[in-house]
């Protein structure tokens, strides 16, 4: 369950409303769970909701990881005797 | 698309596949489960499940909300639309899954129940706010990711003082269910079903954060990896997984750092906490009476109750007897073990709510994994 | 007889009455100044209940027929008018056929407004003499409020078929190349875009078109070309499975070929749709021999409605006649027959 997509906040409307962009196609949401939310956030929206925000350092570096892992992984095989 | 292009990389996939295959240790086996429906649709679209190694099996939980809906709610839904005459709201993943005496909300459609396939809560609101004279009911289905859109619905509803709106309410718990399926004999007292650890939930997690799952990992001894939703996510919290294991290690790592923490959204758990409160106990398909695993409207918004605005009496309707889905939610036994499975139960007539969701064990193996088994040949003419 | 009305018909506020279909003078003066009007040609003018048509001696005749309910009526990139001359051109088309006359029938409801009517007859008109296929012949009727979605079309087309083309479904043989024509799913976002409770804002646009000159085009750059068949309801997938089941073969197509425009993907995701899944009305797939491939692919490039050509695939042996997919993660899945409507999924 959970079909829930990052798009970026793009605009703040009132009644706790928002309009958000994936890929040129814009939505209104509710932003009513995350009230902390600013224009330029990414939220991550399920049922027309944004439930919560990614924090983009933490992508930077989960994709790093992926990345990384990999390379020290090839890394110490290349090493083995 | 940002977030999710990055995440679908097929050059990173083969790094994390080349890992996962250093690692795995030829002599054992591994048995993950993945709680969350959206993890099993991703594995199944992706074709994650032949990059892994063999001897790494995934076992799908029953974290699609739809198939662990009982028969006896949807009848309940479908009772009110058809007998009471309510403008019924739901998602479009409810319409076809099969109710008793071979109806299902599509079908109480085409017998002239009003039923409208809504996007989400607010939608249903608004076709209340346009049909005062007509009852509107949101059939309200899901886990924690989306109990707090509903209760945001009903707290608007009552701002508004909407007087013919209300919600017919079957929000479920995961980490209740999760501890059923440790809970159940084949597991514990059998071992049965080796299960090595948990993918837990992408979505679910933002709401309810990651502290919830601390439980299983301390007293069951299983790890519990959250994974984010996309391909490179599920095969990376695989890989953490099987590291763990191989560690001796029980502890709730979060892979999607980038959307989940600790507490989660403390503002929605709030919110939930101000409408609902927990049912004592609850009937999951396949799963049967569980407690503590689902919630009630409290008595302050009783009016947006639609158990209670329409007196209505659940009445548990049995699977049908051939049906597995039962054992195949708890991951006891496999889709192709089901004896009607592809026969008589298809994506087109679907028998159990396995079969109806695209999530669902049996779906997802149907439509994408049961070729698994077949050599492409392409003949190249002279 | 000399027809003498009083007024001429109200487009701007007037409605469909029933008296508009009961067949008398204001029925005629709806056909004549609206219908008449817009599509206005030789046959037509004759005024008959049928049209007289001349067909080359000893040809191979092909008709077509479909119907059509989309809603909304109106939508970027088309109309129900302009839709159902593209799609029975098309259908025409795709049995290898050049198509040569249309027949439109129209169920009109009561208290439709004439002026969505003119615009959506106009479109059509338009439609048709932009494709060269006249609309022929015709009738209106009319149901009362209530029993109708606005206006619901039928258009029936016929054509004929060069000598030595053989088009067909059942044609496709194992190692044949699957060829499509360009981006798909815009159809059905575009659609999808307008309607209520879904409502989000895009700049895609129905790819509604006439296939029929690019498919001559194919024609004439190759005899390799075995099948052709447009992806409407049920989308690339549906129609790849379609294919599949009357040719008794299997297919293997290659994810990262297959163009989807950046907004029908956001879109898709955003509603839970798959791109294979969603209604196309200007695109075509076609399966021809392998050393034709390339031949038709240049065909296709150069023709404006195949500027995005691509090889998709290849057919293959399987007496389970899977359509399957090398996805662009790595993994391989089977693109199946859509179960029922495809409904967008909060799960």
């Amino acid at each position: 369950m959970c079909l829930a997509i990052p798009t970026q906040l793009i605009e703040l409307r009132p009644g706790a409303l928002g309009l958000v962009e994936l890929g040129g196609i814009r939505k209104e949401i509710s932003v009513a769970l995350v009230p902390d939310a600013v224009v330029g956030d990414y939220v991550i929206v399920h049922v027309g909701h944004a439930i919560g925000r990614i924090d983009p350092e933490e992508a930077r570096r989960t994709l790093a990881m992926f990345g990384t892992l990999a390379e020290l992984a090839a890394a110490n095989e290349a090493a083995l005797p | 698309m940002k977030y999710i292009d990055e995440f679908r990389d097929g050059a990173i996939a083969k790094k994390i596949q080349a890992r996962l295959h250093a690692e795995a240790q030829p002599a054992r086996q591994y048995s993950f489960m993945e709680f969350c429906g959206g993890h099993t649709h991703a594995i199944s679209r992706y074709g994650i499940g032949e990059l892994l190694p063999h001897n790494v099996r995934m076992i799908h939980g029953p974290g699609c909300p739809v198939c662990v809906l009982p028969i006896g709610r949807i009848d309940l839904a479908i009772q009110l639309a058809l007998e009471r005459g309510a403008i019924v709201c739901t998602y479009g993943d409810t319409m076809r899954v099969p109710a008793s005496g071979g109806l299902s909300l599509v079908r109480a459609k085409a017998r002239g129940g009003d039923i409208r396939m809504v996007y989400s809560g607010a939608d249903a609101l608004e076709i209340a706010r346009r049909e005062p004279g007509r009852e509107v009911v949101f059939f309200a289905i899901g886990f924690e990711t989306t109990t707090p859109p509903t209760a945001l619905t009903i707290r608007t509803a009552q701002q508004e003082g909407l007087k013919n709106f209300s919600v017919l309410c079957c929000h479920v718990l995961t980490p209740s269910a999760i501890t059923h399926i440790l809970e159940s004999p084949e597991v514990r007292q059998f071992g049965t079903v080796p299960i090595d650890g948990f993918v837990g939930p992408a979505h679910v997690s933002i709401v309810i954060g990651s502290a919830p799952y601390e439980h299983f990992a301390e007293e069951y001894r299983k790890p519990v990896v959250i994974a984010g939703f996309e391909p490179l996510d599920v095969m990376q919290a695989v890989l953490m997984l099987v590291r763990q294991v191989n560690e001796g290690r029980a502890e709730v790592e979060n892979e999607f750092t980038r959307a989940v923490n600790r507490d989660g959204n403390l503002h929605a758990q709030a919110l939930v906490s101000q409408v609902f409160e927990l049912r004592s106990s609850f009937e999951w398909r396949g799963l049967g009476e569980v407690p503590y695993s689902a919630l009630k409207i409290r008595p302050a918004f009783a009016e947006f109750d639609a158990e209670r605005r329409f007196g209505l009496g659940y009445q548990p309707v049995p699977d049908n007897k051939a049906c597995e889905c039962g054992a195949i939610l708890r991951g006891v036994k496999k889709p192709t073990d089901c004896k009607i499975f592809g026969t008589v139960c298809t994506p087109e007539n679907p028998v159990g709510s396995c079969m109806v969701s695209s999530e669902g064990a049996c779906a997802a193996h149907y439509s994408y994994g049961r070729f698994k088994d077949i050599a492409v040949k392409v003949e190249v003419a002279a | 007889m000399k027809k003498d009305y009083i007024r001429p018909l109200d487009i701007r506020s007037g409605c469909v009455d029933m008296g508009h279909g009961a067949g008398g003078r204001a029925a005629a003066q709806l056909i004549e100044e609206l219908f008449l009007a817009a599509f206005d040609n030789e046959y037509l003018r004759q005024g008959d209940d049928g049209a007289a048509l001349a067909i080359p001696v000893g040809a191979k005749l092909v008709m077509a027929t479909d119907g059509h309910v989309v809603s909304p009526l109106f939508f970027s990139g088309g109309d129900v008018g302009s839709l159902s001359v593209h799609g029975t051109i098309n259908d025409v088309a795709m049995c290898g056929a050049v198509p040569l006359y249309l027949a439109a029938s129209f169920i009109l409801e009561e208290g439709f407004p004439l002026a969505d009517l003119k615009r959506i007859v106009d479109s059509m008109a338009a439609a048709s003499r932009a494709a060269g296929v006249p609309v022929v012949t015709g009738d209106t009727k009319v149901v009362e409020k209530g029993k109708g979605d606005g206006v619901f079309i039928s258009t029936t087309g016929v054509g004929v078929v060069p000598a030595g083309v053989h088009i067909s479904g059942a044609n496709a043989r194992p190692g044949d190349a699957v060829l499509l024509s360009g981006t798909i799913g815009e159809h059905g976002v575009a659609v999808l875009s307008k309607r209520q409770s879904l409502d989000f804002e895009t700049t895609v646009v129905s790819d509604s078109a006439a296939l029929h000159g690019l498919v001559a085009a194919m024609l004439g750059a190759s005899d390799g070309v075995r099948v052709l068949r447009d992806p409407t309801r049920g989308g690339l997938a549906t129609t790849l499975n379609e294919i599949a089941r009357q040719s008794n073969v299997g297919m293997l197509l290659d994810e990262a070929t297959i163009p989807v425009l950046p907004q029908v993907e956001a879109a898709c995701e955003l509603l839970g749709l798959d791109p294979l899944y969603v209604a196309n009305e200007g695109k075509l797939v076609a399966i021809c021999a392998p050393d034709a491939a390339d031949a038709v692919l240049a065909a296709m490039r150069a023709h404006p409605l195949g500027a995005n050509a691509v090889r998709i695939g290849s057919v293959t042996e399987d007496p389970h006649r899977f359509v399957q997919m090398e996805t662009s993660f790595g993994g391989r899945r089977v693109v199946d027959w859509l179960s029922g409507e495809q409904l967008p999924r909060i799960c």
